[in-house]
């Protein structure tokens, strides 16, 4: 929501000085929040580009050169990691494309289904699951990690691909997100107008809600997919075979060698910029469908 | 015997399931010998769960060689090292699917025994204790006759310094303490921009290894109690020692393992080390333009003419009770660590040092590490400090006495106030979680 907000905010800021008519004095106000922003882009934008540098360093360079003098190894670095124990790198990369895909896919779907029965029909209960939905928001995922292993161990999952995305499927946030947003864009005339017509439930959803529901879905994807490629307790404590190991994971058996190898921080570096690389690219791919929402928005009305 | 440790090591209040789980475990014994027929009669797979680079190609000598044998196949997890592992084993047991085999540091078994994680291995590894020194066999023992792990790499404590820049500034290498704190303040004196070395408070292993040498006893059992002993007359004195060095500005205190020093390091701003015998690789990535520039003393003493050191790190092999085929598991272990064909690929794929003392005088480790090329007989010295490496006395929950450590030394630390006073902390909290824990503590 709030990249919709800076999206229209932007032009309108890029657009101040250029305006001849645009009086002097409301460039001046313009001027706090701009640097505001500004400062606060540099803050979230200085350790990215201290990775981006740090990765092109050599072990030699890393800690001996200036910290933000690029150094010369950047293809070096990527291919010892690519050769690191035969390419395990790209297997996490792969993994947790694996799971952050599939597993947003599934969670969002079960998010649309959920949230948009919260939101359309009534039923006996529905406050109530609402309000046990809203306090599993509230409800730090790593804290379930534990109790997860523990009842995925009774049915014998543990260290399969399935016990890293089954627990990810349903998530509060996104039902939550889904109810909320189903209720303000589906107007239930359109749902009666359907059952007018003698269209099934489920034709209703699928036909006529669904699409109003997308942009809401794309952000509940786009949330899931982050989370879980960010995702580490849970993946930590169902895998032990390092071949399913997402790249978070992965990243960390890389820093904790033990004492005895030197620490692999070049590695760890390159690793961790590549890592970033697949959320960069879905968020510029997916921020049409945040545009489409304006879109919609504006033939609603 | 293993069963009143056992039960030692449990919390009081879990004594029933104790005595349970102790019955089960005989009764285990007694079937021991059935398992070992199935071990021989049908192939078995065991999984092991390791930090050690380059273990998967160990493995596969055992898999294509003596294990192909005896029918044992060994499949390597690697895993992160570190106390997050001791808390993914903890959760593995609890639901009943820990790996046959572990590596656990040494001060994690005690915690490991005390959950009831791992399995007495004493009946399958007869005589295997002649190959270990006396110090680090007691540590896989907890001091009992039951055996809980083999050790696979020992970390015997030295100091390493710069030996250009003691010449350049004519300093002398310690022998003992007090002249380590002489030479600190003549470095002083000569470049007031330049550290003879920092006390890390986040290291808490190191502070215990420097305890371990003068004399420590941390964890002691008395009868059926626990006796924590962290402020110790030794370790006060080790920590009034490093508190002196830091209240009067003669060594940094600045915390090890960061950027800033490395840098210090690499630069020569800081000229020595306390550290243990894998400082090379260490100082590979820390300090690369300083190779062959240093070199590797015996630790200082605290009395004149003696020759001990403490451990700061290591690790054993274990076997667990989930595992079925505790026998196979076991024999991998012994295998694994006492070999020499096994030890020569560990020291060559794992850059590990072997705790084996055959080991650590044998051909593997004939050459110096590349860094110290400058100090041929980098690894003979190094056999002969480890020969008198002070035993370690671990306790249930070393992981809480160390986070305080690294709190209440961060705190003096940083404002170079009293070590004596973060010790009383440390001991007190130490005490207070055992207790929370159930345990029975001997005041």
């Amino acid at each position: 929501m709030s990249s919709v907000a800076l999206r229209k905010a932007a032009p309108a800021a890029g657009t101040t000085p250029g305006t001849v008519q645009g009086p002097p004095r409301r460039r001046r106000i313009a001027l706090v929040p701009t640097v505001t922003l500004l400062l606060g882009a540099l803050y979230c934008l200085l350790p990215v580009a201290w990775v981006v540098v740090a990765s092109t360093k050599s072990g030699r360079e890393l800690f001996s050169t200036f910290t933000f003098l690029p150094g010369t190894g950047f293809a070096d670095n990527v291919k010892d990691l690519s050769a690191y124990r035969g390419g395990v790198y790209w297997k996490w990369m792969g993994n947790s494309a694996l799971y952050a895909g599939l597993g947003a896919l599934l969670s969002t779907a079960v998010s649309a289904v959920s949230g948009y029965a919260l939101a359309i029909y009534r039923f006996r209960g529905r406050e109530t699951i609402f309000n046990i939905l809203l306090a599993g928001v509230l409800m730090p995922p790593v804290i379930l990690a534990v109790p997860q292993y523990l009842l995925l161990a009774k049915v014998d999952l543990t260290d399969t691909y399935a016990s890293v995305l089954l627990p990810l499927i349903l998530s509060p946030y996104g039902v939550y997100l889904a109810r909320i947003y189903t209720a303000a864009a589906v107007p239930s005339d359109v749902v009666e107008a359907g059952r007018m017509d003698s269209a099934s439930e489920w034709r209703i959803f699928s036909r006529i809600a669904l699409p109003m529901m997308i942009p809401g879905l794309v952000t509940v994807f786009l949330f899931q997919f982050v989370a879980i490629w960010n995702n580490f307790l849970l993946p930590y404590i169902m895998l032990s075979d390092d071949e399913k190991f997402p790249i978070t994971l992965g990243l960390f058996t890389l820093l904790e060698q033990g004492s005895n190898t030197p620490v692999l921080y070049t590695l760890v570096i390159t690793g961790a910029l590549l890592a970033v690389v697949p959320l960069i690219a879905l968020f510029l791919v997916i921020q049409r469908f945040w545009s489409l929402d304006l879109l919609s928005g504006a033939v609603k009305s | 015997m293993p069963f009143t440790l056992r039960r030692r090591l449990r919390p009081a209040a879990a004594t029933a399931v104790a005595v349970a789980l102790g019955a089960s475990t005989l009764a285990a014994c007694g079937s021991s010998d059935d398992d070992s027929e199935e071990a021989q009669s049908g192939p078995v797979s065991l999984t092991y769960w390791t930090w050690a680079p380059g273990m998967d190609k160990v493995a596969d000598i055992w898999n294509k060689g003596p294990g192909k044998k005896a029918q044992i196949k060994v499949v390597v997890k690697k895993q992160a090292s570190g106390d997050t592992l001791v808390t993914k084993i903890l959760t593995a047991a609890k639901a009943g699917k820990a790996p046959d085999l572990v590596q656990a540091e040494y001060q994690a078994l005690a915690t490991l025994v005390s959950n009831d994680v791992l399995a007495d291995i004493s009946g399958e590894v007869e005589g295997v204790d002649k190959e270990f020194a006396p110090g680090i066999w007691q540590q896989v023992t907890l001091g009992s006759d039951a055996v809980y792990a083999i050790p696979q790499d020992s970390a015997p404590m030295a100091f390493y310094y710069r030996e250009d820049l003691f010449k350049k500034y004519g300093l002398e290498v310690p022998k003992t303490w007090d002249e380590f704190a002489e030479t600190a303040r003549q470095l002083k004196k000569k470049d007031p921009g330049k550290d003879l070395t920092t006390f890390s408070a986040n290291d808490s292993g190191l502070f215990a290894g420097l305890a371990q040498q003068a004399g420590a006893k941390w964890w002691t059992v008395d009868g059926d109690k626990w006796k924590v002993g962290i402020d110790d007359a030794a370790t006060q004195k080790v920590a009034d020692f490093w508190g002196g060095l830091v209240e009067e500005d003669a060594i940094d205190n600045q915390p090890m393992y960061t950027p800033a020093w490395n840098k210090a390091l690499n630069t020569g701003k800081q000229i020595a080390w306390v550290s243990a015998v894998w400082a090379p690789g260490t100082l590979t990535t820390a300090a690369p333009d300083t190779k062959g520039k240093w070199a590797m003393a015996p630790l200082p003493q605290w009395t004149e003419g003696e020759s001990v050191t403490g451990s700061w790190g290591g690790s054993t092999i274990a076997v667990t009770n989930d595992s079925k085929n505790k026998a196979a598991a076991a024999k991998f272990s012994t295998w694994l660590n006492t070999d020499p064909e096994a030890l020569a690929a560990l020291v060559k794929e794992g850059g590990i040092y072997p705790a084996a003392t055959a080991a650590q005088t044998g051909d593997a480790l004939s050459q110096a590490p590349e860094f110290f090329s400058n100090q041929p007989d980098f690894y003979t010295e190094a056999a002969e400090i480890a020969k008198n490496t002070a035993p370690a006395a671990w306790g249930p929950n070393v992981n809480v006495a160390y986070t305080t450590f690294k709190d209440a030394f961060g705190k003096a630390a940083k404002n170079k106030s009293d070590f004596g006073a973060a010790l009383t902390t440390m001991q007190d909290a130490t005490v207070a979680d055992l207790k929370k824990q159930g345990f029975e503590v001997a005041e």
